[in-house]
This record gives structure tokens, sequence and C-alpha cells, in this order.
């Protein structure tokens, strides 16, 4: 996973994410339009697909709208970068599959820079800066949702088992 | 061994062994939430899966609130998915038009959510009905529809941060203002992943209203629940429950936290020193005393009391009594959106509807609507509005360029006659 950083601050709401003005809709290619509409109105025709948000502390926070990693995803956001993310945003992510990572140096990393997420190895390289960093581990629970395929697919083997016994 | 705090209680009761904070458990899920907005991406899930049936038909309920009645083709062709999923499925608690209000606010009031128990809902304001002492939070849609479907769902037991309200609060000083006051002391992310559980004296003088408007703010600070142990007031308000609804969903089960439970942080709010907070734009966690937002000298273009967090009676009341044989000002409109069809007919009875109209005011079904930026009072480029809601993000109610001040339905009130933000106590 490799790509271009556009650069946002703390507290990154679920509004801005998807404004609810658009939520009469759950269709993700109607949805991707509208990300990032009210911090840069013109964000989805500056971004293209596989570039990476890098944000401070506690990104999606306010709405359980799923529609926010949805739209994101839909739109072409390789993935999403942040020390922190609030609770509900990323469960719903993971969900969703859309990669996110925590990393406590965001501020190293600036707006154009290239990078590149090494899943395996657990790091962000900074192709620009040519630093490296740690991302936080996902917790071992939520690994065996992601190697099940999600959560539903997680529930559709749990039937198949109980159907079987 | 440490004791547990109420939070961990009802997750060692549900997964039947004692379980503290930090660890992952399955649990039974006792209501599931959903509504107009969400719960059409569930339900596609739902199908996609496979399954036939709900686990527990009868613990799920689908409000249909944010959109409702439609505001566009697309909002109603996104109410009929989950209007025929509750038709299709027979559900027992599907709420529209016919028996509508805003789910926080219709739940409790239909004896739906109990004490005791674990709720989840597609709405990040599900944290509310902790003011039940339940544990209550708020999901995506695939973690509502991979509960309708296995009847469970997993959690983190989380950490709880104790806040202790001491003393008696003064006039015009309510839930909404003790909310705002501790997410200025510990920011939008203060909570974090935790529970924060509300406790001592000060309990005694905030009503249910209060505590609702408490509860349903805790995800403003990042929180996982919001939570308040049973006292007289919660039974009190359950036995009227009970009567209005001739029962409750299920027997209500009463959990307290133990004397030397596990806190990582203890806070106290003086409710007697405590002033109406504003919170200035774009965050809940800007929080300034009404008499700082006073000398700022802003002008108001709009005022909202509606809402989960301040849609109640209670709140209703208040605007009412204040802008009774008054006028709203000149250059300000006032928008009154009862949260459900019981507030609005009890509003009515008693007349407070025709103290808000006759004020200026106009007043709209119950619906979730201008809090969201929905419909029904949206604010135009560079507008300001005193709002009784929970949120005041960039263009949350609107235009990216107008401004929303979040206060209690006192504060909104007298601003509205003012037409600017005043202090209800310097108005009666």
């Amino acid at each position: 996973m490799r790509g271009k950083v556009w650069k946002f601050g703390k507290n990154v709401d679920t509004d801005i994410i998807i404004a609810a003005r658009y939520l009469n809709t759950s269709d993700p290619n109607e949805l991707a339009k509208h990300i990032m509409e009210d911090a840069d109105p013109d964000f989805t025709k500056k971004m293209q697909k596989g570039d990476i948000i890098v944000a401070g502390e506690n990104f999606g926070c306010g709405s359980s709208r799923e529609h926010a990693p949805i739209a994101l995803k839909a739109a072409g956001i390789g993935a999403v970068i942040a020390p922190t993310f609030a609770r509900i945003f990323y469960r719903n992510a993971f969900n969703m599959g859309l990669p996110i990572f925590e990393l406590k140096e965001v501020d190293e990393i600036n707006e154009g820079d290239i990078i590149k997420i090494d899943m395996d190895k657990g790091e962000v390289i900074n192709e620009t800066t040519g630093k490296s960093y740690k991302i936080n581990p996902i917790p071992p629970f939520m690994q065996e949702l992601v190697k099940a395929g999600g959560l539903i697919e997680f529930a559709k083997q749990e039937n198949a088992a109980g159907e079987n016994k | 061994m440490a004791g547990l705090t109420i939070t961990e209680k009802i997750f060692s009761d549900h997964a039947k062994r004692e379980v503290q904070a930090g660890e992952i458990v399955r649990v039974p899920i006792d209501m599931v939430i959903g509504n107009d907005i969400t719960t059409p991406i569930s339900i596609k899930a739902f199908r996609e899966s496979g399954a036939k049936k709900l686990a527990n038909p009868d613990g799920f309920a689908i409000v249909l609130d944010h959109y409702i009645p439609p505001k566009d083709i697309a909002s109603a062709n996104q109410a009929k998915i989950s209007r025929d999923f509750a038709y299709e499925h027979n559900l027992k608690y599907f709420f529209d038009e016919k028996d509508m209000g805003i789910e926080h606010a219709l739940l409790p009031e239909k004896g739906l959510v109990l004490p005791g128990d674990v709720i989840i809902g597609a709405d990040s304001h599900t944290c509310t009905h902790g003011a039940l002492g339940a544990f209550s939070t708020g999901m995506g849609s695939t973690d509502i529809s991979f509960a309708i479907i296995t009847g469970s769902n997993w959690f983190k037991v989380p950490e709880s941060i104790k806040v202790n309200l001491v003393g008696k609060p003064g006039k015009h000083v309510y839930g909404k203002d003790i909310i705002l006051e501790l997410i200025r002391r510990i920011g939008v992310d203060g909570a974090l992943y935790k529970a924060l559980e509300f406790i001592g004296e000060g309990l005694q003088y905030l009503s249910m209203a209060d505590r609702f408007s408490i509860c349903n703010m805790a995800i403003e600070a990042g929180a996982k629940n919001g939570i308040i142990a049973v006292d007289d007031i919660t039974k009190e308000y359950l036995a009227k429950v009970e009567k209005e609804n001739n029962g409750l969903r299920a027997k209500p089960k009463f959990f307290y936290s133990d004397p030397d439970a596990n806190y990582i942080q203890e806070i106290t709010i003086e409710l007697d020193k405590l002033s109406p907070v504003v919170a200035y734009p774009y965050l809940p966690e800007n929080g300034r005393s009404i008499e700082e937002a006073v000398k700022d000298d802003i002008k108001i273009d709009q005022v909202m009391i509606g809402s989960c967090t301040n849609g109640r009676l209670e709140d209703l009341e208040i605007a009412a009594k204040i802008l009774k044989g008054k006028k709203v000002a000149r250059h300000t409109r006032m928008i009154v959106t009862p949260a459900t069809q019981k507030i609005f007919l009890e509003a009515q009875e008693r007349g407070y509807i025709k103290d808000l109209i006759e004020a200026g005011a106009v007043v709209s079904n119950p619906t979730c609507g201008a809090c969201l930026g929905g419909y029904m009072g949206i604010l135009g480029e560079g507008e300001k509005c005193v709002s009784t809601t929970n949120r005041n993000f960039v263009g949350r109610m609107g235009a990216r360029s107008s401004e929303i001040y979040l206060a209690n339905s006192a504060v909104a009130a007298a601003s509205a006659i003012a037409g600017k933000i005043a202090d209800p106590r310097e108005i009666e």
C-alpha cells in the first residue's frame, strides 16, 4: 500500500468525513462524491485513488454512521493514519475493510509526502523523508475477525458450524 | 481483589462470569436499535449473510426518526427498506409516523430500555439510555447486523472514569450544563473508550430529563458509555412508564458499583458553583460560562430547541415559561421540535405549545431533522444558532460558515427573546 499524503488536524468528525445532508442514501458511489467536503470543498477533485489521509488525534469522532468509512473507501482512500481513532469509527472501519493505523508520529509526515505501509512488518515508511515507523498492532481478537473475512463472514461461519452440529 | 464498577457488573451478569475492564466478552444483547439512516446498511448485511430470521425479533427496535416524514424521494426510498423489513419479520417494535419520536426519547418512554440491560444502537447517542442504569452504546450498522443475526456482540469491557456530582445546582443550571462542563474540562477525546460513571449526592437534584441529557453527550467526550445507577428518581420514573405502557419490556435489574471498585480517573463537579454553559463553535469542548458569552454580545439568527439531548417535556416547559407573553426578537427565528408525539401532546395539553407559538416559535413534528443538518431548520451562510442539540461541528446544521452555540433550553429561550446570547437568570 503506497500513496500520497493528505494532512488533516485533530478531531476530524464524521460530519466532515461525510455530512449528514448526504445521508438520504447509503449508495457508496454517491457518498464518495462528498468526502471531507466541509474541510476542503475541492478534496475529491484533488485526491487520487490510493492516497492516504494522515490526521491528528480522535479521527472519526461524532456519529456512528458507517457511511463515513464506506465513503472514504469508495472514494479510493487507501488508508487513514492517526495517533488515535474515535471508538465507533475504529470498529466501523474494521467492519468495512478500510485500513486504519495508529501512529503517534504523524507530525513528522507532511502533506504531499509519499508513504508506504507494510502490513506484514507493521511499518510505515515515509519515502519522501526516508524515515520509518512502527505501527500499533491490531488487537488479537480483531485479527481473528480479519482472518474470518470480517464480522458478517464470522457470523456466517459460526452459523454454518452451528448447523453442522 | 478490588470490587467492580456498575459497568463491569452488567457485563459480568450478561457473561455469566465475573469480568473486569480490559477483557473481551461476547454477551447477549437485550435491545438493538436502528434508525432510518443506519438500518438499511444493516438489512443489506443481514440479507447478504444468508440469515433467514432474527435471533431475537423482540429485541430489535427500528425507529424512523432522522429524515421522517421523508424530506425527499431518496429518504422515502431509504425509509421503505426498513419498513418492508419490519413488516416482513413482523417486528413488534417498529416506529414510524404513526407513533413517532426520536429513538433515544421514545424508547425509554415506551419502557423498552431498562436498568441492567446491555443495549446497542446504530446511532452514537445510544449512550443516552445509560441514565437508566443500563450499559448502552452506539455502534455501526454492521455490528447491529451481527447482533440481530446472532443475538449477541463482542465488547471490550471499558475502564471507568468516576464523575462526582456534589452540591445543588442553581437556577437554570441543568444536566446539559453539567455535561458541557465535563467536556470542557476533559476534551472531546477525554473519555475515549471509557465509561463515564456519574455518582454523588448531587444526583438527588437531577431529574431523569437532566440525566438523559448528561448520558446522551457522553459520546461527545469520546466515551463508550455514560451510566448512572438507579435511585429513587429512576424508580419513580420507571413506575410512571410501567403504568403508562401497562408494563415494561422486562424486569429491571439494579446494579451498583462497589465502594472499592477501580477507576482510572476521578473528577468532581461542584454543581452549586456552576453557571449555564455555552459551547462555542466548532467543538462541544469549547464551553464558556453564560456570563462570558453574554459579554461577547453574539447576535443570533436562529434558536433551536429539540433533539435527543434536549427535546423533552421539561425542555419545552422551561422554554414556554420563559417565552410566555414575550416575543422572539425580530431578526431571530425559533424552531421547537418535541422529541416524541407524547411530549408534543402533553406540551399541547399544558399550554406550552400555545405559549411558544404566540411568542413566535414554529413547532415541528418530532424528528432529528435540524440537529444533524437534515432538514427543518438548516442554517445559511454565516448564520449563528443557539441550539439545545449535541454537536457544533463545522457544517453540522447547514452551511460550512454557519455557527452553532450549544446550550440548555433556558439559555436558548432567553436568547430567542434578546436576539443574542442571553442569561435566562437576567430575563425573569
